[in-house]
Order: C-alpha cells, then structure tokens, then sequence
C-alpha cells in the first residue's frame, strides 16, 4: 500500500464517517436530555434531502432558501413528533417511548414515500463536480461540505450547551432531571428542545449529503442504523465522542475494503464494523456501568 | 376532560354507525337499479415489490399494471368483461410473496403476473404449477424457465440474466478487454446478476479474466463506494462491470470520477432510469449499459416492428407518471399482462387453456421486451443470441444513446 493509497483510504473512510457522524449527533443530544434512543433520527435526514428536493423540483424555489427551509420543516417535524408522540403517553417508560420512536420512523417515513417521491433523488452540488487533489488523493469537493457542516455543527453544539443559559438548562437536565426542575427548569421544555435540535440536525446532516448520496425515502433507515453505531461507540456519551465514533465507523469501513481477499470479501465490510463496536461496548462496559451507578 | 372524551367518543360512535347505515343503503339501492346481471370480471393477480429492496423494480411494475388496467376497462374491457387486477405488494419478500400468492390462487384468479425478483418467482414455481394457475414472471432469472420441466405453467418476460451478461461482456470482447473487475449489489438484483458474472464458461467463451481476487461487493443502501473502487484502481483491470439498481451504480459512477478513474463503467439495465444521469451527474457520461430498446425508442429506424408499441408505453406511461419515468422494468410488467390478456380475449377465464394459449399463440408477438416466439421448450420467447436480444445505450452528454456495433 502506497502512501497516496493509505491517504485515498483514510479519505474513502473520512467522507461516509462524517455522513454517520452528522446522523450520530442527534443521537447523542437526545439521548443525553431524555434517556431515549430516537430510532427516528435517520428520518429526519431523509426529510432533510428529500424535502429539499422537492422545494426546488415541485414549488420551483431556489437552492439556497429550500435547503434553509427543508431544515425548518425537519425542525418542524422533530417538535410535532414530541409533541404528538412521545409527550402524551405519561407514565411510559422509556423503552416503551423507544418502541414509540420506531414507529414514528415508520409513520414518517410511509408518508415520505407517499406524498414526497417514490424515487431515488438528489440535489446539485454546492460547489461543482471537480475532484480536488490532496497528497495524491482525490475528494469529491462535496464532502468538504459535509465535513464543514459536522465541524460547524459540532462547534455551534458545544457553545450552545457550555455558553447559553438555554444550552446550560439542557445539561443540567441531562445531568440530573429531579434536581433541575427543583431550581425551576421544565424538563419538558428541555425534551423538546432537544427533539428540535436532533431534527435540525438531521435536516441540516440531510441536505448536505443529498448531493452526495442519492436520497429516497427508504434512505434514513440504514442511515439511522449508521449513526445510531457511531453514536454508541461514543457511548452516547457527547456530540464530539458522536463524532469520532462516526468517522471511526467509516474508516474501519473502508481499510476492511482494502483487506478483503479471497474468502473475505467486501461482504464482511458491515460485519467488521460491528465486531469493533462490539469490542468498544465490551472495553467501555465497566465505564458504563460506573456511570449508571454514580448518575 | 374526562366528560369531553366521553362526547367524543358516543359522537364517534354515532358517526360511525350512519357511516354503516349508508353503505347499507347504498349497496341495496344498486342492487335494485341493476336488475340484469353485469358481465363477470376477469380477476388476474398481480405480485410486484413496490416496496422494499427491490422497489426500484416493482414499483414501475405496480404502476405499469394500474395503467393498463385503467386503459382496457376505458376501452369496454375484455370481449365486455371487465378486468380487475388484484395488485399485492410483497414487500419484496419472499415469505410475504408466497402467503398473497396462496391468497390470489384462493381468491380465484386465473393468472398471476409477477413477481419482481428472481426468489420470489423460484418460491412460486410449485405453487402455481400445482393450482394450475398460469404464473407470468416479471424476473429475469434464468432459472425461472430454463430447465422448464414440470413447471408447465411458468413463464417470464424480460432478457434472460446471462443474455444480459453476454450482452456486455460481447462488447467488452470486441474492444479486446481481458481483464475486468466485478463490482455488484449484494441484493438480490446484484447476486444473481454476479452468479453468472463470474461463471467459468462465460467468461472463458469471452476470454475475460476477474481483477482482484476477492469478491467486490456493495450494499445497495451505502454512501460511499470509494473503498472499493480504490482497491480496483490499484489493478490491472481495463473495465469495471457493476451489477445493481439506482442508487448504488450513480453513486460508483461518481466516485470513479472522484478517483479520476478513467475505465469504462458497464452497467446492467437496472440503472435504465433517468434518476441515474441525475445522481451521477456529469459522471454518468461514458457509462454503457445493456437494455432492451425502450430507452433509445427515439432513435430506432422507423421499421422496426417494436418502435410503435414502445412509443405508445413511454408516451402512455409519461403521460401518467411524469416525464422521463418509463422504464424497462415497467415494460416487462406491460408485456406479461398483455400475453394473459391477449389468452382472456381469446379463451376466456379458463386457466388451462391460458397457459396453452401463451405457450403456442404468442408467436411472432411484439412487446417492450422484444419479439416473443413462445414454445413448449421455451418459455421465455426472448432470442437468446445476445446482440438479438439487447442493445447497448451509451450516455453522452447526459442522454442515452444507441451504442451500435
């Protein structure tokens, strides 16, 4: 393996962990206020491109105003499932408001299929076609943009929780609910905050990706699984452990590409990641079980 | 709060019930306005995909059967019969696929078209062999038909798969390529495809030889196929051939131009969708792929005995579903609904004589997919000669064009 090689390898992990990435921060944040496991949040992508796309193909509005929009409407539809579908049932427990999640996955993701489009879609690149070169490697000059986009996302993230009274609230309420509402914050207001925010998120995750990956509407399920494995090798611990576990699921990816021979085919690809994730769980394990104790 | 609910839900209830009433009315009303007894329907079954992993190639199927439907009851049905579908969707699975079949055969139909893939179809071999209930098949598997045996009553419309392999790997012999990568779907769609791509025989009657080793295989719901296609580049293949449905070839398509990766790219006709110059955008230029001629219908010669036919589907189908929607997996649908519809106007709902008539009448028979010549020893119709059976198109400049050779 040349360097230029090692470098196109690196880079071939780097452009779909960011994409696993984007999708493992809504995880992190919603899990961290409610203790729920939103299997919804790859919908929320698929919106984000999917919605797009048809803002500019059926209502004939420019790029730059839909994608703005298509991630106000998966904002939108974060708050509406909270709302509707995880608020009402008072009493439930949260396994039972994870089950309540996948159907809400299924739900939006039915009346994607029916009322957006049934096909394989994408958006136009943001910035062009062209290949840029880098230590003998080629990028696809959109995936700087999803790199962008995590980066920024991420930062933002990060002083929104540690900098404004709002973000602090959320962390405080991720740290420990009871004590929270006893100084006069509403852990409901908080939930959907952070249902809001994982929805934007996803929005903001889907509609850099569209021209990268094709959407439909069958798009966020494999995506969701993606990230939900990112999330968790963080540990569901921060959006920035999100990350990480995000670009180390890609790159573990693609080397498992470059090692395939003979009976290990590329096939083995996805199981090679979970194998690593296995063993992340198994090593972090005693760490969890720490934290469950003293939290 | 507790005394609103309970408003609501007698008001509910109420409604419910003149809800019911209604019907009742309703139905009594027409049997009274219709003394004389209308001509029975022709109930054919209907099993395609339309959801699930092999969508791209049901749901065309799904939509090409509801038109047609539409168009023949417009037209005063069959002989004044009406034709009613029974369209199932099998979530393409297999499972599934067998219970709505059992369903259909139970419901009294006497032909079923579909199904989508290759699995579904082998699973209902038996099934429709032993109800005597003609099975026309919308997969190209070639196992479907080849060996017939006892399957008596099964029979499918498109290019067989390998006819579609040799199709390519013609083309890759008279542009003297040997040694080429296979880069395929793991979906069903890809399997089967990759089961003939890496068949001895073939590939030594073309003398082609497979870079690299290991199998190249993709998920057909992945991002990014750069990994894969990195490890090609780092080999001495002189041409990629990938096997799969939208959206994974558009994605490898521009990822090869990422790679700046210049070998041809040769596809099956499952990228035969204008979706597929959309995602790979100026990347899909160059790519060939293998097809029947629905997508150049523009460009063939005006004699050609399919150019009237095919222009009708596409303008019919476009007309209903938007511009640049038809597709070659609609097309197999239109032509296997066609044949039982050409035994109903002939034999009528009977089912053993639907299946004798395709088998000795659709002779000579154009459709989407090409001229049928079916027989007792094939079931199939389709010349197997692969420069008969296919063509190849070629995209430039974001069009699909004739490649002739």
């Amino acid at each position: 393996m040349s360097s230029a090689q090692f470098v196109q390898c690196l880079i071939n992990g780097v452009t779909p962990g960011s994409i696993y990435a984007l999708v493992g921060l809504g995880f992190t944040i919603i899990y961290a206020v409610t203790k729920i496991i939103n299997f919804a949040q790859g919908e929320f992508v698929m919106l984000g491109g999917l919605v797009a796309y048809t803002l500019i193909h059926r209502a004939g509005i420019p790029l730059v105003p839909a994608l703005l929009l298509s991630i106000l409407i998966a904002a939108a539809v974060g708050a509406a499932m909270y709302l509707l579908a995880i608020r009402p049932p008072k009493k439930a427990s949260v396994v039972s408001l994870i089950i309540i999640t996948i159907g809400a996955a299924m739900f939006i993701r039915g009346i994607a299929g029916q009322e957006l489009t049934k096909d394989f879609v994408s958006l136009p690149s943001f910035s062009g076609e062209e290949p840029i070169s880098f230590l003998g490697a080629h990028i696809d000059p959109q995936v700087l943009w999803i790199i962008g986009a995590m980066v920024v996302v991420t930062i933002i993230l990060h002083l929104f929780l540690n900098y404004t009274m709002v973000g602090k609230a959320l962390k405080a309420c991720a740290i420990n609910p009871v004590a929270s509402s006893l100084v006069g914050i509403n852990p409901k207001t908080m939930a959907l905050i952070a249902f809001v925010l994982a929805a934007a998120i996803g929005g903001i995750g889907g509609v850099v990706c569209a021209p990268k990956i094709s959407m439909s509407y069958q798009a966020g399920v494999m995506l969701g699984l993606k990230g939900f494995v990112a999330a968790a090798i963080g540990g569901f611990g921060s959006p920035v452990a999100a990350v990480f576990g995000g670009l180390l699921l890609g790159i573990v990816e693609s080397f498992a590409v470059w090692i395939s021979w003979g009976p290990f085919t590329s096939d083995y690809k996805d199981a090679i990641a979970l194998v690593v994730l296995l063993f992340i769980l198994l090593l972090r394990s005693g760490k969890l079980a720490e934290e469950e104790r003293t939290g | 709060m507790r005394n609103y609910l309970k408003y609501a839900v007698v008001l509910v209830l109420v409604a419910a019930l003149l809800a019911l009433g209604g019907i009742g009315c309703s139905t009594k009303e027409e049997g009274g306005a219709t003394p004389t007894p209308a001509p029975t329907s022709y109930k054919v079954g209907a099993l395609f995909a339309s959801s699930g992993g092999n969508q791209p190639l049901g749901y065309p199927e799904k939509q090409t059967v509801e038109m047609l439907v539409k168009q023949i009851n417009d037209a005063g049905g069959i002989n004044g019969h009406p034709l009613n579908v029974i369209t199932m969707d099998t979530k393409s699975d297999t499972t599934t696929c067998v219970t709505l079949a059992n369903n259909l055969i139970e419901d009294g139909v006497v032909a079923i078209i579909g199904p989508s893939s290759t699995g579904e179809s082998m699973a209902l071999k038996d099934i429709a062999t032993k109800a005597g209930v003609p099975l026309v098949s919308c997969a190209a598997g070639s196992v479907i038909v080849e060996p017939i045996g006892n399957y008596t009553y099964v029979f499918n419309t498109p290019q067989l798969d390998y006819v579609a392999i040799e199709r390519l790997y013609t083309y890759l012999q008279e542009g003297n390529i040997t040694k080429i990568a296979l880069l395929t779907a793991t979906d069903g769609f890809g399997k089967a495809g990759r089961a003939w791509l890496v068949n001895k025989t073939k590939l030594d009657k073309y003398g082609l030889t497979i870079v690299p080793d290991g199998d190249l295989t993709y998920g057909p719901s992945d991002v990014d196929m750069q990994a894969q296609l990195t490890k090609i580049s780092g080999t001495a293949a002189q041409a990629i051939v990938c096997w799969g449905t939208n959206p994974g070839p558009a994605i490898i398509a521009r990822n090869m131009k990422t790679l700046g990766m210049t070998i041809p790219l040769l596809c099956s006709h499952g990228i035969a969708f204008k979706s597929f110059i959309d995602t790979a955008g100026t990347a899909a230029n160059g790519v060939i792929f293998c097809a029947g001629k629905l997508p150049i219908v523009d460009q063939l010669p005006g004699n050609d005995t399919q150019k009237a036919l095919l222009e009708q589907y596409k303008a019919d189908f476009e007309a209903e579903y938007g511009v640049g929607s038809a597709n070659t997996f609609g097309g197999h649908a239109y032509d296997a609904l066609n044949m039982v519809v050409d035994a109903l106007k002939a034999v009528g709902p009977d089912k053993a004589k639907i299946r004798d008539y395709i088998e000795n009448n659709i002779v000579n028979w154009p459709g989407t997919g090409g001229v049928y010549n079916m027989s007792a020893q094939d079931h199939n119709g389709l010349p197997r000669d692969p420069k008969q059976a296919m063509i190849l198109v070629k995209i430039v400049n974001g069009n699909w064009t004739w490649l002739q050779d």
